[in-house]
């Protein structure tokens, strides 16, 4: 074992503990504001994980995207809002709690189940990467040639979120004028 | 391939994924909500990323961009009911939110 793969080894680590600190404290804070902040940090050492798969692309489109576009529209709304205080486990274990803990192992066992039934020795011996993997060039080659179809799709998403948001954002103030009840019973 | 196998980081996947999921199950608040629906896409995308790179193919790049399209999207749409319940002054509290009927 080299050097260089020592290095890869801790660089992994260090971003897979971050990432799994950074989660739970996206899932337990107390205050929203903060849980959006953990969330930054927890796409930023996902990011380290992208490069370290080649993507380096994908790694910049998740800081750009992510980081800087969704997480600052949470923190407003956050802002918004007021950053109410929301206990999770306010009241202590009930069933439907318990259930939650149980359901969301349940997931993850299933998920190494299934993926270590069928994976036989699959999951060793990574291809040779071709040289251009992962790099801008690839990707728009493969979006307007072979994956043409999602690409299509894909504007067609964004234009109805785009739609949706510009609804919900203009027909929802009626409340604030005092016809709170009217909107209740068309 | 240097560091880690697939494998490896498929079981990073597996369990960001449960985190997420436990998250989007215990949690009261909307907002909370969302943010732990970002960590089960965001868990999935790891998952993508690894089988293009076990596989050596880009399709699977383009598989996480659309992904993070669809996450985007979602959070626009899910921001704006937030707001708009806000607005409506119901109470934000996915176990007390019955009703679409404002």
């Amino acid at each position: 074992m080299d050097a260089g793969e020592i290095l890869v080894w801790l660089v992994w680590l260090g971003a897979v503990t971050a990432l799994f600190a950074s989660g739970l404290a996206v899932v337990l804070f107390q205050n929203p504001f903060y849980s959006a902040l953990a969330l930054i940090v927890n796409l930023a050492s996902l990011a380290v994980l992208f490069l370290l798969l080649s993507a380096e692309f994908v790694a910049a489109a998740q800081v750009l995207v992510y980081a800087g576009a969704v997480v600052v529209m949470f923190l407003f709304v956050t802002a918004y809002l007021g950053g109410r205080a929301d206990a999770p486990w306010a009241g202590g274990p009930t069933l439907q709690r318990l259930f939650a803990v149980g359901a969301a192992a349940a997931i993850a066992i299933e998920v190494v189940v299934a993926i270590s039934l069928t994976a036989e020795d699959r999951l060793t011996d990574p291809a040779e990467l071709a040289e251009a993997f992962g790099s801008p060039v690839e990707i728009g080659r493969l979006f307007v040639s072979d994956q043409l179809l999602a690409f299509e799709a894909t504007s067609i998403i964004l234009l109805v979120a785009a739609v949706g948001g510009v609804i919900l954002g203009t027909t929802a103030p009626r409340a604030e004028r005092g016809e709170g009840e009217e909107v209740g019973q068309r | 391939m240097m560091g880690p196998g697939i494998a490896s980081y498929l079981v990073v996947s597996v369990i960001l994924f449960g985190i997420g999921a436990f998250g989007v199950l215990i949690r009261r608040s909307p907002l909370i909500v969302l943010l732990a629906l970002e960590i089960m896409l965001n868990a999935g995308n790891l998952a993508l990323l690894a089988f293009a790179r076990q596989l050596g193919d880009g399709s699977g790049h383009v598989f996480a961009l659309t992904v993070m399209v669809v996450a985007a999207s979602e959070a626009v749409i899910g921001l704006g009911l937030i707001v708009a319940m806000s607005r409506l002054r119901v109470e934000l509290d996915v176990d007390k939110l019955t009703t679409l009927r404002g």
